[in-house]
């Protein structure tokens, strides 16, 4: 049985380092469709995979959330991006090695993947 | 369609969310000797009435036109029946919800169970909110995972901190590999 001991020692060192995590207005919000349908085409590994990149990356200023039916279940999975000051960027069908895409070219580098977007790809 | 079980009650959970609970707990039960696979889903969330119960429970019977119908009970209800199992949602308004689905474990149409740690890792991270309370239990070995207790020990470093979400993925394989011995279900 994995022991608590080792949590124990988690919060010691991160005590202190917390409150720098600051949800504040300048946060860029990734939000994942997770209705059933989208969670029935694939949104869990999709999801899981922007988190697991947004944190090894330390991409602070990133929050990775859920919504439910976002309205368009055939372009499931749906993957949202809110930068504040700009429009919403959606992408659709999404895989977790287009996620990852996401992360590095327009999370981190700010360039948008249009042939992602719906606006691309429905014309 | 879902392709594991275990996406069934990542969906079946986010209901419960939906539904405002505070706690929600997941039981995963395997017994070979039963030949069963048996999940219990409970929230202490709004709950549902009668009434609604039924419309949700055989959507296509109701006569609701304002909204468009649930999938997501009917699914997992349906996958469940397919296996020569049951299915059982027990709520009441204002105080929860229980939902419990039986499998035949050894049956041909039963889908795999899945990435079970994926859909608890995936509902404690993203729902820092919520206490979970996960059961696993494989011919009687068991684990538990209690959010509240991890709260205790960690004070106000977040469940979903870099490190505690490392720390819950290895605590979720870890023990379920103690306790069924990497057998596949
Ligand atoms: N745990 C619960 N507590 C309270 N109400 C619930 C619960 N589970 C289901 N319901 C009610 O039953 C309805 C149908 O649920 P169902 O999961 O089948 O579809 P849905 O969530 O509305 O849509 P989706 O197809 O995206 O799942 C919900 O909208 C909700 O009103
Ligand atoms: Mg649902």
């Amino acid at each position: 049985m994995k022991s608590l001991e080792e949590l124990k020692a988690i919060r010691e060192k991160m005590q202190g380092q917390i409150g720098i995590r600051n949800e504040s207005s300048d946060q860029t919000r990734v939000v994942v469709g997770m209705a059933t349908c989208g969670i029935a085409s694939g949104a869990r590994p999709v999801l899981t995979a922007l988190s697991d990149a947004v944190q090894t990356k330390g991409l602070a200023n990133v929050s990775v959330t859920q919504t439910g039916c976002i309205g368009l279940c055939q372009y499931e999975p749906i993957v949202e991006i809110y930068e504040p000051g700009k429009d919403k960027v959606t992408y659709i069908k999404m895989t977790p090695e287009k996620a990852q895409e996401v992360v590095e070219q327009h999370l981190i580098r700010g360039h948008i993947i249009q042939k992602y977007t719906i606006a691309e790809v429905l014309g | 369609m879902m392709t594991e079980i275990s996406l069934n009650v990542l969906d079946i959970a986010n209901n419960s969310i939906r539904a405002g609970a505070g706690l929600i707990e997941i039981t995963v039960q395997i017994q070979r000797d039963r030949d069963a696979l048996t999940i219990i889903i409970t929230d202490d969330g709004c709950g549902m009435t009668p009434e609604q119960l039924k419309s949700v429970e055989d959507p296509f019977f109701t006569t609701r036109t304002t909204r468009r119908i649930g999938l997501g009970v009917p699914f997992f209800k349906m996958a469940a029946l397919s296996t020569e199992g049951s299915f059982k949602i027990d709520s009441t308004p204002g105080s929860g919800t229980t939902i419990t689905a039986v499998f035949g474990l050894t049956h041909i149409d039963r889908m795999p169970l899945g990435d079970m740690n994926s859909t608890i890792h995936t509902l404690i991270t993203l729902n820092t909110h919520i206490d979970f309370l996960y059961t696993y239990s494989f011919d009687g070995n068991q684990f538990t995972l209690d959010t509240r207790e991890f709260r205790q020990v960690l004070g106000d470093v977040p469940l979903n901190s870099p490190e505690v979400s490392a720390y819950i993925k290895e605590y979720l394989t870890e023990n379920q590999n103690e306790a069924d011995g990497g057998y596949h279900i």
